[in-house]
């Protein structure tokens, strides 16, 4: 359903027509290309004097050790927010999550939300759930609140207005909020906190994602910048976070080395301004901070994910959006162009269980396999290897590798599928075989020489007028 | 059944079967014992590239070196917290040649607006700092409540420089963490600051615009 998910199936399909208009655009190219260059050497540097490679090992080993645990994790970071006086929901989807929200907005006559940043609540496309409600839910994350001004959606995880630069940026916080136009980022700033300070103070609501949620001591922990999480989870008397059920770890110790391989990889930080930890509302004797808090559990498709041995890889993401920022493709054509929450290499695995492999087609073949994302993934995820998998399963695979991804097979044709069968059958047969390889090389220039989506940037490959055995033979003769 | 029980239920059914867990090997975390003179040589070296203010000060004699800073910035409301060091020594200092002082003992709600708009900067105490990162660990208590260090455009804090760890794994373990979480505990390394526009810097964003440490020797 288009609703829970933030981008409309017809706006997936569009993945083609997209990218192809995104690479016509200079404007896009430029502001990715010089943004993503970036992020790669200040990566790169950020990591100078760390053995990598054991630093990568461990974040894997983490992430794989709480999702085996992770029924029990849950349970536990259950019973100690409970126990700490945060309210703990569940969702089965980003409908019942939005529910959950509101049902919570309402109980408290809630008119005004102010949000953190979350690509959960993007997943959910909950801004729209709560307007449409009459709620007002507004993204205090200095590049939400651009893009939301724009009626656009992120462009990248980390970074959503990053496909914007300084004068457009300009040109909308002027026409949407009357600031004067300038090209003083400073004063832009500026402005923009004056504005959110306002509304800081008269939201009902805060609403956050989570980076981490440790289950033994009951913790949610927000990594940020600009303290516009803080800010929201501070201020108002409500606080409500929701994350995917996949964000659970043991202990502290777990999140100090996530917190290592997450900065660094995300934006070549060694640390961000502000790592929020936070185990419970307000006492009775504090002074500040909410008088509720409460975390939603969203599951949105993970627990499907989580039953293939595979495919569970998925479930290691800690959002830091490295594949995006090497990967030659996304930098092409933007983050947009993917039409899907998540986009560029973790988009291409993960969208297709949260949408279905019908919907999301063209994804898992939006990539020329180069391994870059693979290389850089902090918790070692195989990118590469999954979208192997996912093209399996488009066209429903074989009898080694059944399909389970909901709608597989939709890739499937009856003549693609024969042609393969032949190939199998004649490659089984050494006489039919030989047979097949003369009559294709005597033959040669019988052969078509536009072969669809191959040749509208390539030429056809011709086959040689004698074949590899004939040439040995010939030569040992 | 209810949302909770179906997804626990899958999770605990899975059709792939029980996963292993993995060891985790966390000496890749582990650092050489750095003396304090070379934590607070780090800790600078962290701090000040992300415009974090640093000044040394004699630990008896901190509230000369802070008169000075706030004389500079002509600060002329001080935010302190409502029992304990370091607002307790200001307020029997008495002295003449430091600002306003306003003292945070009042719930939130009933002075909001004053606190956004007429201060001008806040004074902290901090459990400690992290030498390899430059970060300030901050657990806000009673006395001194979490919006003080983020609300005023200017928060000053005092770091025990005998308070340095080496790394967040090291502090974690030697505070005993995991024993129990205040409701806010926050690791601050610098002032607020954003990259959203076209990747250029921005300072004070929507949290602090500057940061000082006084770290006292």
């Amino acid at each position: 359903m288009s609703q829970q998910t933030g981008a409309s199936p017809s706006d997936v399909r569009q993945f083609h027509p997209r990218a192809r208009a995104a690479i016509e655009n200079p404007k896009i190219r430029r502001n990715f290309r010089s943004a993503m260059d970036g992020l790669m050497s200040k990566r790169r540097n950020a990591f100078s004097g760390w053995d990598l490679e054991a630093l990568r090992d461990l974040g894997a080993a983490i992430r794989q050790n709480a999702l085996a645990q992770l029924p029990d994790l849950l349970e536990q970071l259950e019973a100690k927010l409970t126990e700490n006086g945060v309210r703990v929901h569940w969702a089965e989807d980003g409908e019942q999550a939005c529910r959950i929200v509101l049902d919570i907005c309402q109980a408290r006559k809630a008119r005004s939300v102010i949000k953190g940043k979350s690509m959960v609540s993007e997943e959910m496309d909950l801004n729209h759930y709560l307007e449409a409600r009459d709620i007002e839910a507004l993204e205090s994350d200095l590049g939400e609140y651009i893009v939301q001004l724009a009626h656009e959606t992120p462009s990248h995880i980390i970074m959503p207005a990053i496909h914007k630069n300084t004068g457009e940026i300009s040109e909308l916080m002027h026409e949407k909020t009357g600031t004067e136009r300038s090209d003083d980022v400073e004063y832009l700033t500026a402005s923009a906190r004056q504005q959110l300070r306002e509304k800081f103070m008269a939201a009902d609501v805060g609403i956050s994602g989570v980076n981490f949620a440790v289950a033994q001591t009951g913790t949610l922990c927000l990594v940020e910048n600009e303290g516009n999480g803080r800010m929201t989870t501070t201020v108002p008397p409500c606080h409500i976070a929701v994350t995917g059920i996949e964000k659970v770890v043991p202990t502290l110790e777990d999140v100090t080395a996530l917190l290592a391989l997450l900065t660094r990889s995300a934006t070549g930080q060694h640390i961000t301004t502000y790592v929020n930890m936070i185990s419970g509302p307000r006492k009775t004797e504090e002074l500040d901070g909410p008088e509720e808090v409460h975390l939603v559990l969203v599951d949105n498709g993970r627990s499907g994910i989580y039953q293939d041995d595979q495919l569970l890889d998925t479930l290691r993401c800690i959002r830091c959006g490295a594949c995006m920022n090497h990967c030659p493709v996304y930098t092409r054509i933007g983050g947009h162009a993917y039409g899907t929450t998540y986009p560029g290499p973790i988009g291409k695995i993960l969208m297709p269980h949260l949408l279905g492999l019908d919907e999301t087609r063209h994804l898992p073949s939006a990539s020329s396999l180069c391994g870059a994302c693979g290389e850089v993934c902090p918790v070692k995820i195989p990118i590469p290897d999954l979208l192997v998998r996912l093209r399996q399963e488009s066209v429903n695979g074989d009898q080694l590798h059944p399909a389970r991804v909901r709608g597989h097979g939709s890739k499937r044709h009856a003549g693609e599928a024969l042609a393969w069968k032949t190939w199998q059958w004649v490659h089984a047969h050494p006489a039919a075989y030989r047979m097949g390889t003369a009559l294709a090389s005597r033959f040669n220039r019988l052969q078509p020489g536009k072969l669809g989506a191959w040749t509208r940037f390539r030429t056809a490959p011709r086959l040689a007028s004698k074949t590899l055995h004939q040439r040995l033979k010939e030569r040992d003769s | 059944m209810s949302a909770r029980d179906a997804i626990l239920n899958r999770l605990r059914h899975r059709s792939g079967g029980e996963l292993t867990a993995p060891a985790r090997d966390f000496s890749v975390l582990e650092r050489p014992q750095w003396s304090t003179g070379e934590k607070v040589r780090r800790f600078r070296e962290a701090i000040e590239p992300v415009h974090g203010e640093v000044h040394q000060c004699p630990a008896d004699n901190w509230i000369d070196c802070l008169a000075e800073i706030l004389a500079q910035k002509g600060t002329r409301k001080l935010l302190v917290g409502n029992a304990g060091d370091p607002g307790d020594s200001l307020r029997q200092a008495q002295r003449g040649d430091l600002p306003e002082l306003m003292i945070y003992d009042e719930p939130i709600s009933s002075w909001q607006a004053h606190l956004f708009e007429e201060v001008d900067a806040s004074l902290t105490s901090t459990r400690g700092g992290i030498a390899e990162t430059g970060s300030l660990i901050l657990w806000p208590t009673v006395a001194e409540p979490r919006l003080m260090s983020l609300v005023p455009p200017v928060h000053i804090a005092l770091l025990r420089a005998d308070q340095l760890y080496t790394t967040l794994h090291e502090a974690i373990r030697e505070q005993d963490w995991s024993a129990g979480m205040p409701t806010n505990a926050l690791l601050v390394s610098g002032p607020s600051k954003t990259a959203d526009i076209e990747q250029t810097l921005a300072y004070g964003v929507h949290g602090p615009k500057e940061l000082i440490v006084l770290i006292l020797e």
